[in-house]
């Protein structure tokens, strides 16, 4: 039995994670589990987490009890596995090397200690930008979480347990919060804004009066441990990585005639987005251009078998997500639009799982009709590129000794210069051009 | 219909998206989208939310004679007429 067991550990969903909270086993001991189960619920610096497993297997062993935080790299939990024959060693590999840089649960991590995270920057999979509580960890779609009650007090009141284990904990009264959530759920935001607001100097003195601040450590998972993360990844990106920039107006003229056409008897819940039509685009281009989608790690570029598309999504009240959607290369554009419109639903009022935070081979970042034409991401690593949407403009286009009306839009591309060259990517930009003129055969 | 279940339809289907909006705080002759920081996802939401309380099912044409409060309000009075 011993041959054949597995160690579930808490994932690095990204070099900024050096910790995150068990909330709730959705397996038992005995269960029979296979590749991409969700077993476990996870309170994370990306909000709360759907956590797979990347092996099958019985649960044989359950070693963390809810509610209980946790350095990355715990054990967890242990699979007795028939079969030793992993579908991914590399992703095996990266997934339990931060096994060794465990430290007792009870230990207090030192957000400090540069070698430990220089290590886990190191061994991390991948690599998100983004990092704050601010995914609803209470809402309709998260009925388990929902429906829990903590027996001491306010049984009424909607609350996941992290949060009524944090209200306890800084001797709050959650009958005093004011629930921002579905039915007046209280949420991790709720909690944590009374200790941001309070930090905050533009904040208005009368909000600060009706929420109580909280002095203690739960004040810096929102501002302070955010800017930290995204400080490390970003330090990381632009220390290590010797970006290219490249950008090339693009005529979106006949996908946006496309689209119109394809809407007009759609009802609002099946009408197309731009951006679908465009990752499409992007994900069909990618396949020609493999040296910009995959992963640099140890030294060495690897190509990503499939094309697995990171969206930088931003939450509400700020902060940002990059869930993926995988393979994108082989969903037709109406899956690619019904994947979108789930992981910006799931980001913004659900939770996303763990595969989405740590498989994108490539990002896209897109600006919408925000006030930029213009957007050159900072590439996550261990990606090598991102790809960035500016805002679609009406510019006036000669054509023909004609003046006519056209729709632009700025598509640039942020690459590695370890991997690729500028006519690489100036070959990429040029054939996503190509084929957004002809958006029906995509 | 009067004019106040209208008001209602939109505020609640614009608070499925945007959960701390609430109805006086909009500038009625705003850019609907900006003034409630809304992305052409979270739009297309609010279009749903919409179509299921008040039954009217906005085509993308309309889109420019819905994109302030007040236009909105009024296409609705419209339709519902």
């Amino acid at each position: 039995m011993g041959a054949n067991m597995i160690d579930v550990t808490m994932p690095s969903l990204g070099a900024d994670m050096t910790e995150g909270t068990l909330i709730e086993w959705l397996v038992t001991i005995g269960d029979q589990v296979k590749k991409g189960d969700v077993i476990a619920v996870l309170e994370t610096d990306k909000g709360a987490i759907d956590m797979e497993t990347y092996q099958a297997g019985k649960v044989s062993e359950i070693l963390v009890q809810p509610v209980t935080k946790v350095p990355v790299g715990t054990v967890l939990a242990r699979l007795d596995s028939d079969s030793l024959q992993f579908q991914s060693n590399q992703r095996q590999q990266h997934k339990t090397l931060p096994t060794l840089q465990a430290e007792p649960a009870e230990t207090k991590k030192n957000i400090a200690k540069k070698s430990h995270k220089e290590t886990l920057i190191d061994n991390a999979f991948s690599e998100q930008v983004s990092a704050k509580k601010e995914i609803p960890v209470a809402s309709p779609a998260q009925p388990t979480i929902d429906t829990a009650i903590d027996s001491n007090s306010n049984s009424n009141i909607k609350a996941s347990p992290l949060v009524r284990k944090m209200v306890k904990n800084s001797q709050l009264n959650l009958s005093t919060i004011k629930g921002s959530g579905p039915d007046g759920a209280v949420l991790l935001n709720d909690v944590l804004n009374g200790a941001v607001n309070d930090s905050n100097e533009v904040v208005d003195e009368s909000e600060n009066i009706k929420k109580t601040p909280i002095k203690n450590k739960t004040s810096h998972l929102n501002s302070s441990a955010m800017r930290t993360a995204i400080s490390l990844a970003m330090e990381k990106s632009k220390r290590e990585i010797p970006h290219y920039y490249l950008s090339l107006d693009i005529d979106v003229s006949k996908t946006q005639q496309w689209l119109h056409a394809e809407n007009i008897n759609r009802e609002p819940d099946q009408r197309q987005l731009l951006l679908a039509v465009l990752l499409k685009a992007v994900a069909s281009t990618l396949i020609k251009f493999p040296l910009l989608n995959g992963y640099y790690l140890n030294h060495q570029f690897q190509t990503s078998k499939g094309v697995h598309i990171g969206n930088a999504i931003s939450l509400r009240n700020g902060g940002l997500v990059v869930p993926a959607i995988h393979h994108v290369e082989k969903l037709s554009k109406n899956n690619i639009m019904d994947a979108l419109r789930d992981i910006v639903n799931r980001s913004r009022r659900g939770r996303l799982r763990s595969s989405e935070l740590t498989d994108a081979s490539i990002t896209v970042t897109n600006m919408g009709n925000r006030g930029s034409d213009t957007v050159f991401g900072v590439i996550y690593p261990p990606q090598v590129a991102i790809i960035g949407f500016g805002r679609p403009r009406q510019v006036p286009q000669v054509k023909d000794n004609t003046v006519i009306v056209s729709d632009m839009m700025t598509i640039s591309l942020s690459a590695d210069h370890r991997v690729s060259d500028g006519g690489v990517g100036a070959n990429f930009l040029h054939s996503l051009s190509q084929k957004l003129q002809m958006p029906e055969s995509l | 219909m009067n004019q106040d279940c209208i008001q209602t339809w939109v505020i609640e289907a614009i608070q499925t998206v945007a959960p701390e909006i609430e109805a006086n705080t909009i500038n009625p002759d705003a850019e609907l989208r900006e003034e409630c920081d809304i992305d052409s996802m979270d739009f297309l939401n609010f279009l749903s939310a919409l179509k299921t309380s008040s039954g009217v099912s906005i085509p993308e044409a309309d889109y420019s004679k819905v994109n302030t409060l007040n236009k909105m309000l009024q296409y609705l009075r419209e339709k519902n007429e």
